[in-house]
Order: structure tokens, then C-alpha cells, then sequence
């Protein structure tokens, strides 16, 4: 009888991981308009967030978006070959730094969010890809005003994390390389870790105060 | 077992010595080639660095003393539906040059849209207050002499800061120019009518970009390095698609054939296994 009871345990455990298992296993375009459409409607219904309360904005973020973001491999890119030069100190604060800066600045965007629609294009990639995009538009009431929003994701062993995302034609982390080689050159590493951290302490006072 | 020559040995000594000062000089010579590298990069698409820095700043004055707060303002007091119609009204006008250089670029398809969303919306759309054509299945394109001349295989050029009008690169600021006599609104008359048009519109246009602006000054560490960076991006990735236009279409009624038959299939199937009545 003990047996009974035990083998039907262990089989209620596998087959609760297989259930997890298959959660986990939700494709990139699945993943994006999952947290698109669950972060779009809570902005557009939550009555502070359309009042202006930057930091519900924040909250919101952190809980829906931030798990699959991969920070780590954002602040990497964005470094380049400045990336190896750094010291593990020195890694650890820009990844802490950027991220804080890559999120006020998400926020920023999705306070600004009315009326707004998306629309998916086809998406394109083999079941075995391991790095893909998936492409989107921001449908705008403002004559016809289509803004262009596409994901890089890459699978890591935490499921797929987002590591670029284009807005209007341009890839951010692209685009920060600029930004992040111009100030290393000025002032070097340590340069870049000041700016990053004056500029997210100016920009943490926009999510402090309620409006 | 033959013993090395002295050939051999001098040839291995020396091949130990430039190892020695290599390694020694590519430690020093990462981060100069690191810096050597961005300027030269910046003196190859960014050569009137100074100058082009200077009118960004006067531009940035400029758009905080005037044209911010009169398209916040107008972004403000403005019915949304009077914008609305005042956007989709000069969209309709933009149309007309965007179908002209669809043809130019060999996208057939698309020139025949922006025809038929000018026909579409000039009459149906009283005058193209309306933007009917949109929701018609006929999507809005924006296209320019610059990006026809791109497509056609013209490089940028310098990135150039033009006075108002913002970043831009050699080739498409001279092409702007041109752009001006493929606008309709251009040969309104009277002239007030038309200069006082042409303000509304571009207040209409800058309040468009009311909020994606402040987002740049957010995110942006060197405002001006960013948008030369990022406006570089978006001009490559535009003109890229407009080369490859066929083929991405094709790709993508492709991929949603696929998906529509996923769909049906799956469907089916799920028909198959419901318990029968």
C-alpha cells in the first residue's frame, strides 16, 4: 500500500514538471505578446499610471519585464571590447548602472502610453534557432504614425531573454555602443560608470515624487 | 635525430623576440586601436563633427525656445480630432511624392497603394481629412528622393546637421531640396495660405514627436552622438529593406501561409478529438 501511495507521488511530481516544463518552454513571439499585452493593459487601466505616477510605472516594470531581460549581455554589447579591459568591480557596477538607466528609461516609454496598439509580424525563425527577433508595430491614433518595435532574444538555460530592442530603425544597444566608446575615451571606464550613475540619480527623481 | 641548424635556431629566437614585443605592445595597442578606432570611424561618416555639433546645439536652443512649446501647446489646446485631420490631411499631400519614388525604386506594388490611398482618401476622405484608405488594408508608406537615390546606390555621404530640420547625411539633405517640387502643397496660392499651412503642419509634426524626444534625452548619454548614431541605423535599415522589398515580402506571406495552416490543422484536429454528439 505504501508503495502505491508513494509511486503515485512521484508520478503527480513528474508530471507537474512536465506541466512547468512546457510553460517553460513558450516561444520568443509567444513571451513578447504575453508581457506586451499584459504590461500595455495594466498601463492603459491602472488610473495612477495614467495620472502621471511615475514610480507605479516602475513597480510595473520591475514585476513584468524585468525577469527576461538579460541585462548582463545588454551591458556587454554596449561595452564592446572595453568590456574585457574593465575589472570584475568595474563589470558589475556598469551592469548595475545601465540597468538602472535601460529601466527608467522603458518606464519613460510606457508612461507615455494612451492609446496605443501592436500589431505582430510574421514571425520568422526554426524551432532549433537559439538567437531570434521578433517584430512588432506601435499602431498610433496620430495620422497613421506607425512606430517600428522589434526584440532580440537569445535561449538561455533561464528560458528566452531579451538582449536589443529597436525602436523607429534603430537597435538600442547599438546605439549605446557609440555613447559607451565616446565616454570611455574621454574619461575612461570609471567615466562611464559616473555619468551613468549622475544621470540615473536625475532621472530617479522624475519616479520619487507622486504626482 | 638531426640537431637544429643554426638557421632554424636564429629563425626561432626571433620569432620569440617579436612574440616578446608584440605582446608587450598589444596591451598598449588595444586601447589606442580601441580609440583609434572610434575616431577614425567618426572621421569617416562624421567629418563636420564640429560644425554639425554646433547646429544640433543651436537646433536644441531653438526647439526649446520655440517649436517645443508651441507643439506642446498645440498638442494640449488642439481637439485630438483636429489634429487627427490636420495630420492625415498633409499625409495625404506626402502620399503623392511617396508613390513617386515607390515607382522610382522599382516597388511597383507600393506606388500603386499610395495611388490608390491618394484617390481613396482625396474623395472619400474629403480632401484626405480622413485617412479611410488605412483601415482599408492600404498601408501608409513614407518614402523620399534620399532613400530612392540610396536604393539606387548613392552612399550617404557625411552625416550633416541641417538647421531645423535635424540630422541628416549629404546625399538626402541635397535630395531634400528636390523633395520640396514633389510637394503639392507647394504650388498652394495664395502664398499666406501656403506659409501659414506649411507652419501647421510642421507644429502638427513636431508634436508627433513630442514624446519620443524626451525619451531620447532620457536615455541619451551624448544626446548628439546618439541620434547621429541611431539616425545612421534607421536610414541603413530603411534603405536595406527597400532594396530587399520583394523578398521580405514574399518571406512574410510565406511565413503566414505556414502559420494559417498550423492554425487550420490544429483546429482540425482538435474537431477530430471533441466527443461526437
Amino acid at each position: 500500500m505504501k508503495l502505491f501511495k508513494k509511486c503515485t507521488a512521484v508520478i503527480a511530481a513528474l508530471m507537474l514538471c512536465m506541466g512547468m516544463a512546457h510553460a517553460a518552454d513558450e516561444g520568443p513571439d509567444s513571451l513578447i505578446k504575453r508581457i506586451s499585452q499584459e504590461v500595455l493593459e495594466s498601463a492603459k487601466s491602472d488610473k495612477d499610471i495614467q495620472a502621471g505616477d511615475q514610480s507605479k510605472v516602475l513597480k510595473l516594470v520591475e514585476a513584468k519585464v524585468l525577469p527576461y531581460i538579460d541585462f548582463q549581455r545588454m551591458t556587454e554589447l554596449a561595452a564592446g571590447r572595453n568590456w574585457r579591459a574593465a575589472t570584475p568591480d568595474q563589470q558589475q557596477e556598469l551592469v548595475k548602472q545601465f540597468k538602472s538607466l535601460l529601466i527608467f528609461t522603458y518606464s519613460g516609454a510606457l508612461s507615455q502610453v494612451k492609446d496605443q496598439r501592436l500589431e505582430y509580424k510574421p514571425f520568422r525563425a526554426d524551432p532549433a534557432d537559439t538567437d531570434v527577433e521578433v517584430r512588432s508595430q506601435v499602431i498610433t491614433p496620430r495620422a497613421g504614425q506607425v512606430i517600428e518595435l522589434n526584440y532580440r532574444l537569445a535561449k538561455s538555460a533561464a528560458g528566452w531573454k531579451i538582449y536589443d530592442i529597436n525602436v523607429l530603425g534603430a537597435w538600442l544597444i547599438e546605439t549605446y555602443k557609440g555613447n559607451f566608446s565616446a565616454e570611455i575615451s574621454k574619461s575612461g571606464i570609471d567615466g562611464l560608470i559616473k555619468t551613468l550613475t549622475e544621470k540615473n540619480a536625475k532621472l530617479s527623481l522624475n519616479y520619487t515624487k507622486k504626482s | 635525430m638531426k640537431l637544429p641548424t643554426p638557421t632554424s635556431c636564429a629563425a626561432l629566437l626571433l620569432l620569440l623576440c617579436l612574440g616578446l614585443v608584440s605582446g608587450c605592445t598589444t596591451v598598449n595597442s588595444t586601447v589606442s586601436t580601441v580609440k583609434d578606432r572610434a575616431n577614425r570611424f567618426a572621421e569617416q561618416v562624421d567629418p563636420f563633427e564640429n560644425v554639425n555639433r554646433k547646429t544640433f546645439e543651436f537646433n536644441d536652443r531653438a526647439d526649446k525656445a520655440v517649436f517645443k512649446p508651441v507643439a506642446q501647446a498645440y498638442a494640449d489646446t488642439v481637439p485630438g480630432f483636429v489634429q487627427t485631420g490636420i495630420g492625415n490631411f498633409f499625409g495625404n499631400l506626402n502620399d503623392v511624392w511617396t508613390g513617386i519614388n515607390s515607382f522610382l525604386q522599382g516597388n511597383v506594388q507600393d506606388g500603386f497603394t499610395d495611388i490608390m490611398r491618394v484617390s481613396v482618401n482625396s474623395t472619400f476622405g474629403f480632401l484626405g481629412l480622413l485617412d479611410i484608405a488605412s483601415e482599408a488594408n492600404m498601408p501608409k508608406h513614407k518614402n523620399d528622393l534620399g532613400q530612392t537615390l540610396g536604393v539606387w546606390g548613392v552612399p550617404n555621404g557625411p552625416y550633416v546637421v541641417i538647421p531645423f530640420l535635424g540630422p541628416s547625411v549629404t546625399r538626402d539633405a541635397i535630395a531634400t531640396y528636390f523633395d520640396y517640387y514633389g510637394d503639392p502643397w507647394a504650388y498652394m496660392r495664395p502664398v499666406s495660405v501656403r506659409n501659414t499651412g506649411t507652419f501647421v503642419r510642421l507644429v502638427d509634426k513636431r508634436a508627433g514627436y513630442l514624446g519620443s524626444f524626451s525619451l531620447m534625452q532620457d536615455a541619451a548619454l551624448d544626446e548628439y552622438i546618439f541620434v547621429r548614431d541611431a539616425y545612421l541605423q534607421r536610414i541603413a535599415g530603411q534603405i536595406e529593406t527597400r532594396k530587399n522589398y520583394k523578398q521580405l515580402r514574399d518571406e512574410d506571406e510565406e511565413t503566414q501561409r505556414q502559420i494559417d495552416e498550423d492554425e487550420a490543422a490544429a483546429k482540425a484536429k482538435v474537431e477530430a478529438a471533441a466527443p461526437k454528439p
